[in-house]
């Protein structure tokens, strides 16, 4: 696990969405216990407080419990985790039309540029079905000034 | 081992201020300092970081205020609660590395004397080098194992990390991590805010002999969306 660290934000928030990630992604697994503070805050190369807080913030969020036997463990709850997946995935999609956005895309043109640039990767991939795809986009490309 | 009085802060300063003839190092600072946290001392050359820590540690009589490590006054007691790393270098030319490390057991009854051989091993000193043929950078790292192998309650480092390359920086930062605990606070003096940033829980800025703000790290990163070093290059710009 690399932590890098940006330095406009504290720390904590920053480890917050480290070990969230760590979750949604499966690298620490549902149920599954983590690290002590003391060993993450060693491996993060951040004070023990400041580890500390963030753990209480994730418990605070339900992603993480304390069990008096095997310190703190993911949670199981599952809709939860969807949840907070489905966040993070607006947030890439809100992104992905706010910077299209910036370039002079609305949001169809954003959406029809998607198409376009997935469509063209699969290309390399595979051939026939793709390509008849990509020449689809193309045509779809073609007739948009005459509805201008 | 040491143990805390909870009834006092771990370090308390009173109006203290500190005259070198006709110069005013440190005028009417007051600090307290829970235990259990890492603190950055940070400040321009000569606002008065070395002048502060040896005034904890002893070295140095307050011209007016107070001091208190907690609840005692600098004196005999307190350097068995106080591990202080000077700025200078202190060992006699004659000694081998094994001779400082001999000299810590000797003086503190809580110098952990195999804490200090391994981290001597693992930032690859040989003890039967004589202090005097080591590098300048390995000297430093000579006297910070030492100073971090005893179980004080209070730390005083004077910039442990300025002469050393960035790898064994790290090393003594994961070093200082390691050693945390919630009793023990380690208050560090430095230039280099940005290597040290992370491990910080809080800064006291000094300017001009004047604490210029005490806060915790997350705080200035909210309020400014600043990291501390960007903070203090803006507050101490010349």
């Amino acid at each position: 696990m690399n932590w890098l660290f940006t330095t406009d934000r504290p720390i904590y928030v920053q480890i917050v969405e480290l070990i969230q990630r760590m979750i949604l992604s499966g690298f620490y697994p549902m149920g599954s216990s983590i690290p002590s503070v003391r060993v993450l805050a060693l491996e993060a190369g951040v004070n023990p407080n400041t580890m500390q807080k963030a753990l209480a913030e994730l418990e605070n969020m339900g992603l993480l419990h304390t069990m008096r036997s095997s310190g703190r463990v993911v949670t199981t709850d599952q809709w939860l985790i969807m949840q907070l997946r489905d966040g993070i995935v607006n947030n890439y999609v809100e992104n992905y039309f706010s910077g299209m956005l910036s370039l002079g895309f609305d949001r169809n043109a954003a959406i029809e540029q998607f198409w376009t640039k997935a469509n063209g990767d699969a290309v390399f991939d595979s051939d026939l079905d793709a390509t008849t795809e990509t020449d689809f986009a193309d045509s779809d490309r073609t007739e948009e000034p005459t509805e201008v | 081992m040491n143990q805390v009085n909870p009834a006092y802060p771990l370090l308390q300063t009173q109006n203290l201020t500190k005259t070198f003839g006709n110069i005013t190092a440190l005028y009417n600072v007051n600090i307290i300092v829970p235990p259990g946290r890492i603190i950055g001392l940070l400040g321009p050359n000569g606002s008065g970081k070395t002048t502060l820590i040896k005034l904890v540690s002893g070295l140095l009589t307050p011209s007016d205020g107070q001091i208190w490590i907690n609840g005692i006054a600098p004196g005999p007691k307190t350097k068995t609660l106080v591990s202080y790393l000077p700025d200078k270098l202190y060992f006699d030319s004659w000694m081998k590395v094994r001779d400082c490390v001999a000299l810590f057991a000797d003086f503190y009854t809580d110098f952990d004397r195999s804490k200090a051989t391994d981290m001597l091993t693992a930032l690859g000193v040989d003890l039967k080098q004589s202090f005097r043929s080591l590098s300048k950078g390995t000297q430093e790292k000579v006297q910070l194992a030492l100073v971090m192998s005893r179980q004080a309650l209070l730390y005083l480092l004077d910039e442990p990390i300025g002469g050393v390359d960035p790898a064994s920086r790290d090393y003594i930062l994961e070093t200082i991590i390691r050693n945390y605990n919630e009793q023990g606070t380690v208050i560090i003096s430095t230039h280099l805010i940005y290597d040290i940033e992370r491990v910080l829980d809080d800064v006291i800025f000094l300017m001009n002999g004047m604490i210029e703000r005490v806060s915790s790290v997350d705080e200035i990163r909210y309020q400014t969306n600043k990291s501390v070093d960007e903070v203090f290059r803006e507050v101490f710009r010349c």
